[in-house]
């Protein structure tokens, strides 16, 4: 086993000169089921060590397992949604292998016979264009359990005194979802991994069927890669780069092999056929089981189990169930919400669309729903290190919060100032926008003789200011719209303040 | 007629009646054990104080006036590869030893909720794979009509706790007939029902898509009813028959031939049977055409690969069944010696290594090997198409024959030692038994006679079509009572005594 953590790497510029790269993702996904695969233990992310587990999960003597029917259910889901053919007839089959924390030492899995095959999944990239990701096949199997190597530095197995092993994972379902090889991508192989694997999460993420939380691994991804010289027709040796477990690792990953291969290559060497460690401290992989084709798991059909035989009407029914597909969604709601590009990002990134969808279907504007969602409520939020919808979520608060501190300024009852000071009332829990304006007093004065006084008072002492407006200089009114404010100690309306200052000085408002 | 000598049906009628105890029989079969099981060494464990324990409850619950299943109270023997929570389970192997499963086998607790109480443990061949109990670890069980004598196998243990009558009832496991070779040659009944009859819900597996629990006893009737106890739907096994029990009780009791017509499968009689069991077949199908059947001949010529097939199936799904032995979870562990700091696959491979006796290992490797890539095809993918072809012989043979019949093993027991360094003549004991597990067909034997050239037990086996269990009960209960008018009485009157007169 090589150590070795020096690698060669080629410049990428260069290799993308000399060299086309080829790859394939696997990408493994536990299924949010509440109980596990092939027995009714639960699935809590977090448990203490070995709690949930029984004889079927533990693999011991004389116990069988069940297939758990909302894992199929998932699993034809996710079929259907990566535009897949769903079998009419399949089975599980057993991967044999020795392994700790593999309480059989075999894996229910499926080999020849998916559940879903063909499929494909077209990935939006950062310059508009749209590349096409060609689904090979996503099957169900089941997942191991997990080491922990205790006594060495790193917490791997080398240098440990002993090894502790969590068998609550054991069982958990597993979608196993495999590209075809992807050639021809070039330059842009590690763009359109990180966007494939992100496209992949939100889609899954929008079917329900998981919790796609790379950090807890209930979504992991092994990077297949290899080179082939520029012309050349037959693929060149692929390394499996394991467990790259973030979307910037994804991308990382896949341009670090292409640039070691590439040196290698260049430099008359072999590429390995080996599984390969991703190191996300520093960006690096390192060399682990040498793997070769060889490598034979002796599969064939488990003989516990019945074969899955989905009928036709209910894989249709499934299919007519599906949500809209996550980037049509976003389409769809950007152009319709008037979104910009730049703002709609960021609405993507805090995770606001469906919070926003409400509010709008609660009779609120997309514009003040996009407001209210993001600044204060995003702050105290991520100083709980929670994101917007759990947040409010935990607050009881509903989109119809939103609607009614938005119906109050539009009424003309608050002002900007005062509606953010009732929202923050709201987020300190003392109730709804209507109560906490009630209970501060918030209202906008409506006296407009104290508004023209005040307004005129402004205008006097600042004769300077006066001017360049009259000269054209509108953009200086806002310097006296604060004055104006601060003589109505705030209880002012700053757009008729505006309109009233502009009208004074003979400007159109 | 003294307690240890009554079938099941009898003791619950005593029972029924107020004439015994569960009590009182369960104490008289610990008694018999402890008197004679040193000798034929049928028991692994015997749990004396729980099943008398048990026993008093179902007194209880009889004196209170509860409605009890029929063999409530009727002791019973488990066959050691069958979990029993609480109850050191082996299989027969070293690998086990002391392990005490933490749940029950959906059969057992059907056994516990009925109330029979478990004796004990019956020995076997190690993970059910021989013909002898020769290759059980903790050492062979004698032959009650024979001391110096196997008493079949795997299931040697359940057949010979009934041919000694230490037990009335036992539960064995059949996977090339574990469960009717040592009824033929103890000169008891046993039943393998359809694939799927009886939940594998714990039962050490062996080879899944064989393996099939079913019951060991004295008399064809006691089978069906304790057949009709263990088997039914089980959720936890997804291979089990979403179907009523079929009709065996009923059908065992009507004992009704007239007008079955009765198949004689060609390439499962004379050739490589021993003229003594062959004669006491064709006796019986004798006493049957007496009773009203119509004698059919048919032939299954796949029947000839199925030994060859079996040898692919079965090994190859063992090699994969038995890999959670691994030291890591349960059972024995053992250190590999000059490795300081051994690895977990070291502690793996000394393990295994030492816990597995050679015919396990024999047929791990030959699985291990019938699965590889490159043989896969070869070897597990004709064997399967064998299979279909065995399947396909029964449904054939079953359009002109309501049952097949044949002689259940081509011996009767044989010396111990006969056939330890001869695999294949081991394996040939199975010959006739083995074509209902590739195809998922019941089978049953009951006994046929004494063989005239050694005097010791010969096997009748009756096969029926996939569901219909019940044909195999009115056969064998219609040739059992004929048979036993001509003997003046049950075959295993005539079993050595096995107490020595002072
Ligand atoms: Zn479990």
């Amino acid at each position: 086993m090589s150590t070795s953590t020096t690698d060669a790497l080629m410049g990428y510029d260069e290799v993308i000169e000399r060299f086309d790269p080829v790859m394939g993702l696997e990408v493994h996904v536990e299924l949010g089921t509440a109980t596990k695969m092939f027995c009714g233990c639960a699935t809590t992310f977090g448990a203490e060590p070995n709690t949930q587990v029984c004889p079927v999960c533990l693999g011991l003597p004389g116990a069988l397992p069940v297939v758990n029917a909302v894992g199929v259910e998932s699993a034809i889901r996710i079929g259907l949604a990566l535009n897949c053919q769903i079998a009419e007839w399949c089975r599980f089959a057993r991967k044999n292998y020795f392994y700790p924390d593999m309480p059989k030492n075999f894996q229910t899995s499926q080999y020849d016979e998916p559940i879903a095959f063909n499929g494909f999944l077209d990935v939006e990239l950062s310059d508009g264009s749209t590349y096409r990701v060609e689904i090979e096949r996503a099957h169900m199997e089941e997942d191991t359990g997990k080491s922990l190597h205790v006594g060495g530095a790193t917490g791997r197995i080398h240098g440990a005194t002993h090894s502790l092993v969590d068998y609550n994972r054991a069982g958990i379902p597993l979608i196993e979802i495999v590209t075809k090889p992807m050639v021809g991508a070039g330059e842009r192989a590690p763009e359109i991994a990180r966007a494939y694997v992100a496209t992949l999460r939100d889609l899954l993420k929008g079917l329900g069927v998981s919790d796609v939380k790379m950090e807890q691994g209930s979504m992991r991804c092994d990077v297949n890669l290899s080179l082939m010289a520029k012309g050349a027709e037959a693929f060149g040796t692929r390394s499996e780069t394991k467990n790259v477990n973030s979307l910037r690792s994804v991308e990382r990953a896949v341009r670090y092999e292409m640039c070691r291969h590439g040196a290698l290559l260049a430099a008359g060497e072999k590429v390995v056929q080996e599984t390969r460690h991703w190191h996300e401290d520093t960006g690096m992989t390192t060399a682990g089981r040498e793997k070769s084709d060889a490598e034979d798991y002796r599969y064939f059909p488990e003989p516990d189990l019945v074969p899955v035989a989905p009928s036709r009407e209910w894989v249709e029914e499934l299919r007519a169930a599906l949500p809209e597909p996550p980037a049509q969604r976003r389409k769809r709601l950007q152009t319709a919400y008037g979104f910009s590009d730049l703002e709609m990002r960021d609405v993507l990134n805090a995770g606001l669309l469906d919070l926003i969808e409400e509010t709008v279907a609660a009779g609120g504007s997309p514009a003040a729903a996009r407001k209210w969602w993001s600044g204060e409520i995003a702050r105290r939020a991520s100083a709980q290190g929670q994101d917007v919808p759990t947040y409010a979520a935990g607050l009881g608060l509903s989109p119809a919060a939103v609607v009614e501190l938005e119906g109050m300024v539009t009424s003309g009852r608050l002002n900007d100032a005062m509606a953010r000071q009732a929202w923050e009332g709201v987020l300190d829990g003392e109730g709804t926008p209507t109560q906490v304006a009630d209970a501060r007093g918030l209202q906008l004065n409506q006296d407009t003789g104290a508004l023209e006084a005040a307004v005129d008072e402004v205008i006097a002492a600042n004769p300077d200011v006066a001017d360049k407006i009259r000269d054209g200089k509108v953009q200086a009114v806002g310097a006296l719209i604060g004055q104006v404010m601060k003589a109505m100690k705030g209880q002012g309306d700053a757009a008729a303040a505006r309109a009233l200052i502009l009208e004074r000085l003979g400007q159109p408002s | 007629m003294p307690l240890i000598r009554s079938s099941a049906a009898e003791l619950a009628n005593l029972m029924a009646t107020g004439e015994a105890s569960s009590v009182e029989i369960t104490r008289a079969s610990l008694d018999r054990i402890a008197e004679v099981d040193g000798e034929v060494h049928a028991f692994l464990h015997v749990d004396a104080e729980g099943a008398l324990a048990q026993a008093a409850e179902v007194d209880r619950r009889r004196a209170a006036g509860e409605e009890l299943h029929a063999l409530a109270g009727v002791p019973i023997a488990v066959k050691d590869v069958v979990v029993t929570r609480g109850l050191p389970t082996t299989a027969g192997s070293r690998i086990l030893e002391g392990w005490v499963p933490p749940y029950d086998a959906t059969l057992v607790t059907r056994l516990r909720e009925a109330g029979l109480p478990i004796l004990g443990k019956t020995n076997m061949d190690e993970f059910a794979m021989g013909s002898s109990t020769e290759h059980s670890a903790y050492g062979p069980t004698r032959n009650p009509w024979d001391l110096g004598r196997i008493p079949g196998g795997s299931g040697g243990g359940s057949a010979a706790c009934l041919a000694a009558y230490e037990a009335p009832l036992a539960i064995g496991t059949d996977t090339g007939g574990s469960i009717r070779q040592p009824a033929s040659v103890t000169g008891t009944v046993g039943a393998k029902p359809t694939y799927g009859g009886v939940s594998r819900y714990g039962l050490i597996a062996m080879a899944s898509s064989l393996d099939q629990a079913g019951p060991c006893t004295r008399t064809v009737l006691d089978a069906a009813l304790l057949h009709s106890l263990i088997g039914g739907h089980d959720r936890m096994d997804s291979t089990s028959l979403d179907a009523p029990v079929p009709p065996v009780v009923e059908a065992a009791n009507r004992a009704d031939v007239s007008g079955m017509r009765i198949g004689i499968v060609k390439e499962l009689t004379g050739e490589g049977f021993q003229p003594g069991v062959q004669k006491r077949f064709e006796e019986a199908v004798q006493h049957l055409v007496d009773a009203g059947a119509e004698i059919v001949q048919v032939s299954c010529p796949s029947f000839r690969y199925a030994l060859a097939a079996y040898y692919l199936v079965m090994p190859s799904e063992v090699s994969s069944n038995l890999a959670k032995f691994d030291a890591m979870r349960y059972g024995l562990r053992v250190l590999p010696e000059g490795i300081d700091d051994p690895s977990a696959e070291q502690v793996m491979a000394a393990t295994r290594d030492a816990g597995f006796g050679d015919e396990v290992k024999r047929r791990i490797i030959l699985g291990t090997y019938a699965l590889s890539s490159g043989y896969y095809d070869a070897y597990y993918g004709s064997a399967q198409k064998v299979r279909t072809l065995i399947a396909d012989d029964f449904a054939r043979a079953f359009e002109v024959a309501d049952v097949l019949v044949s002689p259940t093993s081509p011996t009767t027991a044989f010396p111990f030692g006969d056939k330890m360094s001869d695999p294949l003549s081991m394996y040939m004991q199975d010959i006739a038994t083995i074509p209902a597990n590739l195809a998922g067909v019941p089978g049953l034997s009951l006994p046929s006679g004494l063989a005239d050239e050694d005097g010791l037990p010969a096997g009748f086996q009756i096969l029926a079509p996939a569901m219909k269990d019940e044909r195999m009960y009115a056969v064998g209960s219609a040739l059992e009572k004929r048979l036993h008018a001509a003997w003046g009485g049950p075959l295993l009157a005539r079993v050595p005594s096995l107490v020595k007169e002072a």
